[in-house]
């Protein structure tokens, strides 16, 4: 039953990454599913490359933003940040983060990680790395089965999302949603190798 | 049923005015704030609902327009961020007393944190000093809702009402039901009454008897009255709470379990506070705990020095955004549970805001230093007061101040031995706002200084609205422009020098012959002119690039990064023996003016001038 849903999500990045965008996808989705959802963002001063992170609350919540210790997931588009957002994560979180093999992570919780940068220049859209990220944490929540309630939210939700966002812009939709796709079959691949 | 929409707060506050016939609207950009009027003039396009919706050159007169339209009997509103309205408070005083005809909504983002302004001030103290009636929404669906109360009461009782949302309130997005809009409803009418509209202070003092019994009768209105949120509670101590804080409560005492152990008032209308609701608390319950941001307000009405904690107590810190993890140890603490202490979310330090690659302000910034290396550099409010990474800004105090403190340094150091260069900047849209009293002020003094106006065009910062040089308006509709070099000139100043900083070699020439001229004669003006590249993209206009390599001549010196600071500059120093600098293609904006930064000469062109346009970033949000 989707009125019993309560998830708490983290997206942080640097500005220019495009937080605000992948946060906006996934609450269109959620409003698309007829869930509740409440987020919050940093406009101004702060996206001027600094430091930026948007709270998702999806379910029956009054305050925008996440208590620290409470967020179900990390949605980190820079490696940098999983140090500075872990504890937003609350005991057995998961963390899917924008990040090359070499990169070493000292915090608790399930992480995935993909070389969004590295796959985003490979499909020729270096400006959609966070749709890469994106469509991998889709992939990780719809494809592993002990994940099966790590998302409110499916590949078809998202693209559903994309759809109804752009409907004047073919163009723009589909370069959107090949960078999805690109990040989800990442991970579907890897599973079947 | 209405169909489900998710809104940003500032988009809800727009559709709240769309949808209780406002019929005029006006603004001036700030943080958090800024979208309100971009959604009105968007709604206003597409619905056609003829309202007037405009940019105004400053806060005080986007004031004084919206006010002189409720005079006429229409509901108009004015929107801004906190230090806006200080910049509007001398019409925001005098109109409490004068009241309103039609509804008059004033909205005053107040920015506790601070996220991206100068204070933490609280506007509902403005509020209380101007005796104007505020409310205090606790997320986007009530900031609409309370859009409408905030008419009904503005007409009920003749006087401008403060809305007055928080950073967490404006940059929130919910999901709403949307309304349909209300018909445009009367013309505009005026009826004359000097001694009312144009009162002499005599009348005044009957005017402020007739606001202080306004206020009694505000204080007693129940639609705004505070609510009790779980009336089913008996007990001792209760919880008083406005705004987002209210709403981080609310979830809170759930979460921690203590629903049941302390009564839960919501304020909305923190000032007046109502006088019902004083009395019941203050005979009820033994403790009360009062949670708003980011001053005392409630709790100084509530003036109860043995019972009442809260800011003026020193119960709950005064300085900062009242976080979630805050509230929890002060509600735990207050309800008298244990709960392990939540670490604080917000403290961490993040990464710095920088100038974009490719921003023609740092190429400015780099002449500037050039031109006067040991200058003092007055600056503004605006992207470029991160011309600090380059060391290129010492002050920044409020709108329109590099030009009148580069005043006041002038003459402070006037009759020193070592009399230093001053340079000032100002981006664009603050000349507009505030600097051009302080131009002629500087003229008339013969200041001794030189002021660079950082013309990118647009006001950056904001979101790129546009100023009044511009020559369209908050729809993208046509209007008059005005000529940035002519006004300059017209504030009396004799040297006015137009010149693209990105012509790196000729900009730092010129500012070496303005600095000179500023030093011995007087104001020497700089308009140093090419267009914001993030609001060019959002416009979906290409530009020419150059493509920019580094040669094997870099010693990974690390000059660049450090006078330059460009994003897309990377420095590798962690191998001593293969120190080096390289361009990080994604970021690099293509703007070429590195090419004369490096003092050895380690940058040259990849290959000549394409003379193809940058494919631009896809526009998510076109504005025209």
């Amino acid at each position: 039953m989707t009125a019993a849903v309560r998830q708490q999500i983290l997206i942080s990045g640097v500005g220019g990454q495009g937080v605000l965008f992948v946060t906006r996808l996934l609450a269109e989705a959620a409003i698309l599913r007829g869930l509740p959802v409440f987020t919050s963002e940093t406009h101004g001063m702060a996206q001027r490359g600094g430091t930026v992170v948007s709270h998702l609350k999806i379910g029956d919540f009054h305050s925008p933003l996440i208590r620290a210790g409470q967020a179900d997931g990390l949605l980190v588009l820079k490696a940098e940040n999983v140090a500075q957002h872990a504890l937003f994560l609350k005991p057995g979180g998961w963390i899917t983060v924008n990040a090359g093999e070499e990169a070493a992570f000292d915090v608790p919780g399930k992480i995935s990680r993909i070389d969004a940068d590295r796959l985003s220049q490979e499909v020729g859209q270096p400006k959609s790395l966070n749709l890469v990220v994106l469509g991998f944490a889709l992939a990780v929540a719809e494809k592993m089965k002990k994940n099966s309630d790590r998302l409110f939210c499916s590949l078809a939700d998202i693209e559903a999302a994309v759809a109804s966002g752009s409907e004047n812009k073919p163009q723009q939709a589909a370069a959107f949603l090949k960078a999805i796709r690109s990040g989800y079959d990442a991970f579907v691949q890897n599973i079947t190798v | 049923m209405g169909q489900r929409r998710l809104l940003l707060g500032n988009e809800a506050i727009a559709r709240g005015l769309a949808e209780n016939g406002c019929r005029m609207a006006t603004s001036y950009p700030g943080t958090p704030a800024s979208e309100i009027l971009a959604a009105a003039a968007e709604l206003n396009l597409r619905e056609k609902l003829g309202m007037h919706v405009q940019w105004a050159v400053n806060e005080k007169v986007a004031f004084e327009i919206a006010y002189a339209g409720c005079m006429a009997g229409l509901r108009t509103a004015v929107s801004m961020k906190q230090v806006g309205l200080n910049v509007a408070s001398d019409p925001f005083m005098s109109a409490a007393y004068m009241g309103v005809k039609g509804g008059f909504v004033v909205i005053s983002a107040d920015d506790p944190g601070p996220h991206s302004s100068q204070t933490e001030q609280d506007s509902r103290l403005l509020a209380m000093a101007a005796k104007v009636p505020v409310l205090d929404p606790d997320s986007p669906r009530q900031a609409r809702e309370m859009i409408g109360t905030g008419y009904a009461l503005s007409e009920a009782f003749q006087t401008p009402v403060m809305l007055r949302p928080t950073t967490r309130v404006c940059h929130s997005r919910q999901d709403m039901e949307l309304h349909p809009f209300a018909a445009a409803a009367g013309e505009a009418k005026f009826d004359r009454d000097p001694a009312r509209w144009a009162a002499t202070p005599r009348f005044r003092h009957r005017l402020h008897l007739e606001l202080e019994g306004k206020l009694a009768g505000l204080a007693a209105y129940a639609p705004t009255a505070p609510v009790r949120l779980n009336p089913e509670v008996s007990a001792r101590k209760a919880v008083v709470a406005s705004g987002v804080a209210a709403a981080h409560t609310r979830e809170l005492l759930q979460a921690l379990g203590i629903w049941q152990k302390v009564a839960f008032y919501q304020v909305r209308q923190p000032f007046p506070l109502h006088a019902g609701f004083m009395e019941e608390l203050l005979s009820a319950f033994r403790d009360i705990l009062v949670l708003e941001e980011t001053t005392g307000v409630i709790e100084m009405q509530l003036a109860d020095r043995r019972r009442v904690r809260g800011k003026q107590s020193g119960a709950v810190p005064r300085v900062g955004e009242l976080t979630p993890e805050r509230l929890q140890a002060l509600l735990a603490d207050f309800a008298g549970i244990r709960t392990t202490a939540a670490a604080a979310a917000t403290d961490t330090p993040g990464r710095r805001p920088t100038l974009c690659a490719g921003c023609p302000h740092r190429a400015s910034f780099f002449a500037i230093k050039k031109a006067a290396p040991r200058g003092i550099y007055t600056s503004d409010i605006g992207c470029y007061t991160l011309g600090m990474n380059l060391a290129a800004v010492d002050t920044v105090l409020c709108m329109g101040a590099a030009i009148t403190q580069a005043a006041g340094f002038y003459h402070a150091f006037r009759n020193h031995p070592k009399r230093p260069d001053i340079v000032a900047t100002i981006g664009d849209s603050t000349f507009f706002h505030a600097g051009v009293p302080g131009l002629i002020d500087a003229v008339v003094q013969r200041v001794k200084f030189t002021l660079v106006i950082l013309d990118n065009r647009t006001t950056g910062m904001t979101g790129n609205q546009p100023t009044p040089a511009s020559g369209f308006g908050a729809s993208g509709e046509p209007l008059a422009a005005v000529d940035l070099e002519a006004l300059v000139r017209g504030c009396g100043v004799d040297y006015c020098r137009t010149a693209d900083p990105y012509e790196l070699k000729d900009f730092i020439a010129l500012m070496k012959q303005a600095v000179a001229y500023g030093r011995e004669k007087g104001p020497a003006v700089v308009i140093a002119r090419h267009p914001c590249l993030l609001d060019r993209a959002r416009r979906g206009e290409g530009r020419k690039t150059v493509a920019v390599r580094i040669s094997e001549r870099c010693d990974g010196c690390g000059y660049c990064v450090k006078n330059f600071e460009c994003p897309a500059l990377v420095h590798h120093a962690e191998d001593k023996s293969h120190r080096h600098t390289s361009i990080d293609p994604l970021l690099c904006a293509g703007c070429g003016v590195c090419l004369h930064v490096c003092p050895k000469g380690s940058f040259e062109i990849d290959q000549p001038e394409t003379g193809e346009t940058k494919k631009p970033r896809p526009a998510r949000k076109r504005r025209s």
